[in-house]
């Protein structure tokens, strides 16, 4: 049976749709509310508190941390200051991903590594022969994301103004309503925030806190369905949804390696050895078979589609995760739309799609099936970046 | 020293910077002139109290057609609507009805009030949906005139009756809605008081009607038949007020190379054997254009710009009778606190923001606008106006200071003509019964504004150039829609002067931030001058 976070105390009250999702064993927020826009439109506009403590923590310590954080992700973790945060996959042997997280180097010799799916049997695997304290802090310590325009005005005011200067992908240490928290310039939504890692049994008083110095700035507790909306948008690949976990893959077209997610600029070959690197030398000589990349949904042709059958236009106003096929113009399927939305903030139909790599460059024209009354059709749609909205904010 | 241009838009309103970016859009020299120093006409964002903005006249969105959002790339230059919850309505009582955006919300909430009507209300917005779903072609056409048996007119009519689709049962509706008066209309389907006064609200707003004139349901229906996202009805709040959402139509045009003068106000029209040539500015300026187009309003455009013995005489003649008459007034606060609404006491301060984070009608049952009505029939202002209030920085923290608040409150009646007196008198005369009514259900008004503006008809006429003040650049009844808007024969944008064209709300598909009239006389332009 699903267990409440260390933030159910403050959650559950709040959750009027009773919308739950399991997420790792933990009930998370869907939606607090059944009209969902209110806490995407915090995302963009105000500040949203969004409770991500199901999150997977690992903390590895020692003289080698630094060496088999090198050894465990693609990306150059070695050569990270202390401070600094990294987005970076991690591969199997044979150069396919396992999963993408966050690596924190808080001191030189103190790592953690964050992850939406488990990944401690995977590290102690590799943390063999290596002078290293693996722990699992999943349950010790919950996390609490702040994101939005505002989210700097609200954590200035619960540190004091210690934070203001923190950098995009850096980390720091500090206090929120008396207790000790970490905190980092990071996030799942393409804006401007942070996210907080708080001791578990103290997580309630920094709720508590941020929504109290929160209010002038509107903070709103927000669900994983508006954030889902902001991730897409920002063009950020969810395991599970986007990709499927190599460890899970059941045939090989599921397989997939970094640089068919686009994140071959996490991929640092040109290092010391780590898991998959001899794989992805290759590979990187070859180029990705496909690619997950952005899809802009027509809107002339939806809207005829749906006019055709006497009906307006239905959007999908929050993600859909059900996969459909993508079709090149000579009616090939050259591919899948993964998560599809209508953005409200661009006012566009947008999906993320893994497409054949002859037919991914940015421009191309494809069609994506819909279906209007129970009739399958298909409506064109154009190849684009995956990061439809990235404001200078989310880096500032 | 030569400028000359394709086209000048007169006017740097919402229609006028649509036009202008459609003009760009397909390649021509455009110049827009506005003569106050921030373009956005009735849609501005003025900071008249330090720290607090105010989205001075227009303050919602719903009707700006989603193809103009579309084509003009809107979002790239900061247009952005953020999610009202629902309405409000504060009850005599101390009750209050909440019309959620959510339908079970609603369902659930309309139970508490009526059983009866917590089942009609879906067969009326199913209804609804049938209606704008049908009138949504119109509102991007050009009206054919049916006195013309064209191929092209006659396929026009038959486009229109089609909108109905298989369902044609709506269209009985469709002609009753035309012709009854909004509290007729909604009393078919509903009896409870407060939802009965805040739907046939919508019948009066812009309009000088009350809710038992006739003519008043369409008035409703135009303010239904908008869509956000594909949804009917949907009105957003702008992100950084109205002015936002006007100059994210400025910069698109600019990008599409359209030059925007501001302080640059147009004195006069120059005419030269019935085609116009260019315009006189009020320093004395001349600039020559291919085109001109105004987005004034009809009666400003042809009684104001253009001197009358360039017009026929019948057109002069429709123009005068034109009926513009203002009938509504705009009270906008600077709060230092949220307001404490009666009818919200029971619930803790956190449960009321929910509440207070959509519209908030003033309108108890259709008796109270109908009265109200009454005052201004006679030249008075409402003793007890019509309120429809938004709280703007509830949903979009830019609009004040942190932890303060602004107030938008749009209100009626306030006539035009008034029996005794002027408006400079009374202007505030009408924001102290603002104020006191307010303060019947938010008891603690009077104790947190920082600072009051208050805007009659005569005052929007001054500052904005609305004639009368009318908000829709002339009232939205029967005879002055669709083919017959502004006046018979000169619905398809042209006028009596060659190269002079219209698209203003005074157009059709008529008021509202629609850009619909904007857009539509840009294609006419552009397809006569190709």
């Amino acid at each position: 049976m699903a267990i409440g976070t260390p933030l159910h105390p403050r959650t559950e009250p709040l959750c009027h749709s009773y919308d739950w999702t399991q997420w790792s064993g933990y009930l998370s927020v869907s939606s607090y509310n059944d009209f969902v826009q209110p806490e995407y439109a915090s995302i963009r506009n105000s500040a949203a508190l969004i409770d991500l403590s199901p999150l997977y923590k690992y903390a590895v310590n020692g003289a080698d941390a630094a060496a088999l954080m090198d050894r465990i992700v693609t990306h150059d973790a070695a050569g990270m200051s202390v401070g600094q945060v990294i987005y970076t996959p991690w591969c199997d042997p044979n150069g396919m991903v396992r999963q993408e997280g966050t690596v924190f180097r808080y001191e030189e010799d103190r790592f953690e590594l964050y992850a939406a799916e488990p990944a401690l049997e995977w590290i102690l695997r590799n943390a063999v022969g290596y002078q290293v304290e693996v722990t699992d802090r999943s349950a010790q310590v919950a996390m609490l994301s702040l994101q939005g325009p505002h989210s700097r005005h609200v954590l200035d005011a619960a540190t004091d103004g210690a934070i203001g200067a923190l950098a995009f992908f850096r980390c720091t240490r500090a206090r929120i309503g008396g207790v000790d928290v970490a905190v980092s310039r990071t996030g799942f939504t393409g804006d401007l925030g942070y996210e907080i890692w708080i001791p578990a049994a103290e997580a309630v008083s920094v709720w508590d806190r941020l929504m109290e110095v929160g209010a002038p700035w509107q903070i709103t507790p927000c669900g994983l369905v508006a954030m889902d909306i902001a991730r897409v948008e920002a063009g950020l690949i969810l395991i599970s949804v986007d990709y499927v976990s190599s460890e899970f893959a059941h045939t090989d077209d599921d397989l997939v390696r970094p640089y068919e997610l686009g994140l071959g600029w996490a991929v640092k070959l040109d290092r010391g050895n780590f898991v998959g690197r001899k794989a992805l030398r290759v590979a990187n000589k070859t180029g990705p078979r496909r690619r997950v990349v952005g899809l802009e949904i027509e809107w002339q042709p939806l809207e005829e589609a749906y006019m055709a059958a006497d009906l307006m236009p239905e959007l999908p106003m929050t993600v859909c995760r059900e996969p459909v096929p993508v079709y090149s113009g000579e009616g090939l399927q050259v591919g899948r739309a993964t998560s599809k939305v209508w953005s409200k903030l661009l006012k566009k139909y947008i999906a993320l799609a893994t497409i054949d790599a002859d037919c991914a460059q940015i421009g191309s024209r494809l069609e994506m099936e819909v279906t209007v009354q129970y009739r399958r059709s298909r409506v064109a749609a154009t190849v684009a970046d995956k990061g439809f909205f990235r404001p200078a904010r989310m880096r500032a | 020293m030569s400028q000359s241009y394709d086209a000048i838009v007169i006017g740097g309103g919402h229609n006028g910077l649509t036009c202008a970016a459609y003009l760009g859009r397909a390649g021509r020299r455009v110049l827009v002139l506005e003569r106050r120093h921030l373009v956005g006409g009735a849609g501005v964002t003025e900071e008249i109290y330090p720290g607090f903005k105010y989205t001075v006249c227009s303050y919602v969105v719903s009707l700006l057609r989603p193809q103009i959002i579309a084509d003009l790339e809107l979002p790239k230059y900061g247009f952005e609507l953020l999610p009202l919850n629902g309405t409000l309505t504060p009850m005599r009582n101390g009750d209050h009805l909440m019309r959620w955006h959510d339908a079970a919300e609603t369902r659930m909430e309309l139970m508490r009030h009526s059983a009866a009507d917590a089942e009609a209300y879906e067969h009326f917005s199913m209804l609804m949906y049938h209606l704008g779903k049908a009138v949504r072609p119109m509102l991007s056409m050009t009206p054919p005139d049916p006195t013309s048996l064209a191929p092209a007119t006659l396929a026009k009519l038959a486009d229109i009756a089609r909108t109905f689709g298989k369902r044609t049962d709506y269209l009985y509706d469709f002609a009753k809605l035309m012709t009854m008066s909004s509290a007729d209309f909604v009393e078919q389907w509903f009896e409870t008081p407060a939802l009965l006064g805040t739907l046939a609200s919508s019948g009066i707003i812009g309009t000088f009607l009350g809710p038992r004139s006739p003519g008043s349901a369409y008035v409703m229906l135009h303010h239904y038949m908008g869509e956000i996202d594909g949804e009917f009805r949907a009105w957003g709040l702008p992100r950084g007020g109205m002015g936002a959402v006007s100059e994210s139509i400025a910069s698109a045009a600019r990008a599409h190379g359209a030059e925007i003068r501001t302080e640059a106000g147009v004195e006069r029209v120059l005419v030269k054997n019935g085609r116009v040539t260019g315009v006189v500015l009020e320093d004395g300026e001349e600039i020559h254009a291919k085109v001109l187009v105004s987005s004034l309003d009809p009666k400003r455009t042809f009684q104001k710009l253009i001197e009358p013995e360039h017009l026929p005489d019948d057109f002069r003649t429709d123009i005068d009778r034109y009926k513009i008459r203002g009938s509504s007034g705009k009270v906008n606060l600077s709060l230092d606190a949220l307001p404490d609404v009666t009818c919200l006491r029971h619930l803790s301060a956190d449960q009321r923001i929910p509440y207070l984070s959509g519209a908030i009608s003033i309108s108890p049952d259709i008796e109270y606008l109908e009265h109200a009505y009454d005052d201004a029939k006679y030249g008075r202002h409402s003793r007890h106006p019509y309120m429809d209030i938004v709280i703007p920085s509830l949903i979009d923290p830019t609009m004040a200071p942190a932890g303060k608040h602004v107030m938008s409150i749009f209100c009626a009646y306030a006539p035009y003509e008034l029996a005794e007196g002027n408006w400079e008198d009374n202007r505030e005369v009408f924001g102290d019964a603002v104020i006191d009514t307010l303060s019947e259900f938010v008891p603690n008004i009077k104790d947190i504004i920082l600072h009051r503006q208050v805007l009659s008809p005569w005052d929007m006429e001054q500052m904005m150039g609305l004639t009368q003040g009318n908000i829709f650049h002339g009232e939205l009844t029967l005879e002055q829609l669709f083919f017959l808007r502004p006046v018979p024969g000169y619905a398809d944008f042209t006028t009596p002067l060659r190269s002079f064209y219209m698209c203003g709300s005074g157009c059709h598909p008529g008021g509202g931030i629609m850009g619909a009239p904007g857009k539509l006389a840009a294609q006419r332009i552009i397809a006569d001058t190709a």
